[in-house]
């Protein structure tokens, strides 16, 4: 656990989108996409006033620009999905650049990619702000099970010993000269899996005791019990209200 | 893999999402029955677990390479209860931290990661646990079934995300054509996902057979043999019986030590050795599955032409095609004669053509065996062994 207790896209700083509570800017953030996904994919200018509307969060967020839009670079897979999607639609063709592509495909496409990719920097924009522990805490606050939240902190606490215990494996393996080419190495690499399932399932029963053995009931305690002013609900609520004006917008118009 | 925002319209993500939230719920009652208080760390190991082993990269061929899904490798391992939560904690981790699939989608990648595959693999996983022989700790039934139960769950996926589409798709795709080409891809990555869960488990069972979930019926209680220990002292003495019945079995294999008394009845009186038993229970998984996909699962295989016919009927080559000598038997186009239910038909042409293949194949078998057998009798038992005793450690043998 030598990486600190933070995820690979949580970027620390000091902001007002930083202090807002967690479970705020998880509702905020739901809020926007939805609001985005239901926009008409025929207002086009609709999906630029989102991205405007992004970008004025990313400001206010201090989150440098460059950390964001690299992020979405590597995040986005569906680009290729939205490619396909004018050459395999039906309905009727236009030519653009020469090319014999259908209408509603290209459609498709953009709809595909627009709100994807909005998505995404909407979901990159949460995980930069927001530590993870806080996340955790921001879910229970929105009344998902305690037992759901528990497990998904352990998955985030323990995420990083795992992962590293099969880097340490690789590494075994790889001293030994083994380098896998092919389906027919693949039972070295499930004997792999096996191991480490074996090692996750008997970590999580001696941390089990561990903590029995500490006081466990079932149930951890909640530290911080500070409560949600008015005025940060007002200050979260800014994005998805914006954003419904313009989804609302877009329909009128279409 | 991952469903993005924007794919499916947001009142079938919003369904999808009620769904989800269903299931989980209902996974959360289970998963208290299957692991009592210790589900918060273990059902959170595991998750960690199903997290990092899709980090895990099995190379395909020329630079690409796969992942295991773990849909129901998590199912086969921990039970369904426990699997549903811990797929559901992981996409949603996915989603909040790494951005991996779309927020509004959430319910759409739980409802078809989460719920259809553990649903599916682990309700094809128990029914054939119970079809298939077993014995010997299960060991060939349980790889068979792990097998067609991951092999079964990810087209099994792909069809509902097929379903969802149609329901609130954005593109405008033929519902066939996605269809296609979904439960396509999902064949062959199912296979994939067959082959590496089925690999897994058994290394799993081969150490630590009390942690597999979903072979818990398989276990056997712990048996203390204790007629069969010579005693060095009893050994000698004209007064033992038991022991003595045995003593000449084994000295067929060339053994006559007192170490080899326990295992002087399972010895090879038949002239098979020890591993006649396991290649046996591994034949009869084979049929069993070889059966259970030609005559169930051809029922859902695509009607249309396969790509050389459909190539053939369009550009005209059928049309120079000679009918084949057999096509008026009675099994002609894979479909049985009188047989009107066409996918009916093809499933008893499955499971018939199956049955004639490994007819034919055994008979072979056994007169190539007859022929070689009683010469070479004592050869091939010591070749096995030696076989067993000198295989390199897997570690340090080096491929390629």
């Amino acid at each position: 656990m030598g990486a600190g207790h933070t995820h690979k896209l949580y970027r620390h700083g000091v902001s007002r989108v930083h202090r807002l509570p967690a479970h705020v800017k998880l509702v905020a953030a739901f809020c926007f996409v939805l609001v985005v996904v239901a926009t008409p994919r025929e207002a086009v200018w609709a999906f630029g006033a989102y991205a405007v509307l992004l970008a004025a969060v990313v400001g206010a967020a201090r989150v440098p620009p460059g950390f964001v839009l690299v992020r979405l670079v590597l995040e986005v897979p569906f680009v290729a999905f939205a490619v396909l999607l004018p050459f395999v639609a039906e309905g009727p063709r236009t030519e653009v650049l020469g090319l014999w592509l259908s209408e509603s495909g290209l459609w498709g496409a953009w709809n595909v990619l627009a709100k994807g990719t909005i998505g995404v920097a909407a979901s990159v924009l949460l995980a930069a702000t927001t530590e993870l522990r806080a996340l955790l805490l921001g879910l229970q606050r929105l009344r998902m099970p305690a037992l759901l939240v528990q497990i998904a902190s352990f998955m985030v606490r323990y995420g990083d010993v795992i992962a590293d215990e099969l880097r340490r494996m690789r590494i075994a393996r790889e001293s030994r000269g083994f380098t896998a080419r092919g389906p027919r190495h693949w039972g070295v690499l499930a004997r792999t899996a096996g191991a480490l399932f074996i090692r996750s399932y008997e970590r999580g029963e001696r941390v089990h005791l561990a903590m029995v053995s500490r006081g466990y009931t079932g149930t951890m305690p909640v530290a911080d019990r500070a409560g949600t002013t008015a005025a940060q609900w007002s200050y979260a609520a800014a994005l998805p209200l914006a954003a419904l004006a313009v989804c609302l917008l877009g329909w009128s118009l279409v | 893999m991952h469903v993005p925002d924007g794919f499916i319209d947001a009142p079938v993500s919003l369904a999808a999402g009620a769904v989800a939230a269903g299931a989980v719920a209902v996974g959360l009652r289970g998963a208290r029955h299957e692991l009592a208080e210790r589900t918060a760390p273990l059902a959170g190991l595991v998750a960690a677990f199903v997290f990092a082993v899709q980090m895990l990269n099995f190379p395909v061929a020329a630079g690409t390479s796969g992942h295991l899904l773990g849909g129901a490798l998590a199912a086969i391992l921990v039970g369904p209860w426990t699997a549903v939560l811990c797929i559901a904690v992981v996409l949603l981790m996915q989603a909040l931290l790494f951005a991996d699939g779309g927020l509004t989608a959430l319910g759409v990648n739980i409802t078809l990661m989460g719920v259809v595959t553990v649903a599916v693999s682990y309700a094809v996983f128990r029914a054939l646990l119970a079809v298939l022989p077993r014995g010997g700790g299960g060991r060939g039934g349980l790889g068979a079934a792990a097998f067609v139960a991951a092999a079964l769950s990810v087209p099994a996926s792909a069809l509902a995300f097929t379903g969802l589409y149609a329901l609130g798709g954005t593109a405008d795709v033929s519902l066939t054509k996605v269809a296609t080409a979904m439960v396509g891809v999902h064949l062959l990555i199912g296979l994939g996902e067959a082959a590496i869960t089925t690999a897994t488990v058994a290394s799993v069972a081969a150490v630590r057979p009390d942690l597999i979930h979903g072979a818990q019926g398989l276990r056997r209680p712990l048996e203390l043999r204790t007629a069969a220990v010579a005693r060095p002292g009893a050994g000698g003495g004209g007064g033992a019986g038991a022991p003595g019945a045995d003593v000449p079995v084994a000295a067929a294999g060339g053994g006559t030590g007192p170490a080899d008394g326990p295992q002087a009845p399972e010895a090879p009186a038949s002239g098979r050795g020890p591993r006649g038993r396991s290649t046996r229970r591994i034949w009869a998984a084979g049929a069993a599955a070889s059966l259970v996909l030609a005559g169930i699962v051809s029922f859902y295989a695509s009607s249309d032409p396969d790509g050389l016919e459909k190539v053939a009927g369009d550009e005209g080559i059928a049309k120079e095609e000679k009918e084949h000598a057999l096509s008026d038997s009675p099994l002609a186009d894979y479909g049985v004669e009188d047989v009107t239910n066409t996918r009916l038909s093809g499933g008893l042409a499955g499971v018939i053509g199956v049955t004639a293949t490994l007819a034919v194949g055994s008979g072979v078998f056994v007169v190539l065996r007859r022929r070689t057998g009683p010469g070479q009798h004592s050869d091939q038992g010591s070749d096995q062994g030696a076989g067993g005793v000198s295989a390199p450690p897997p570690a340090t043998r080096q491929e390629g």
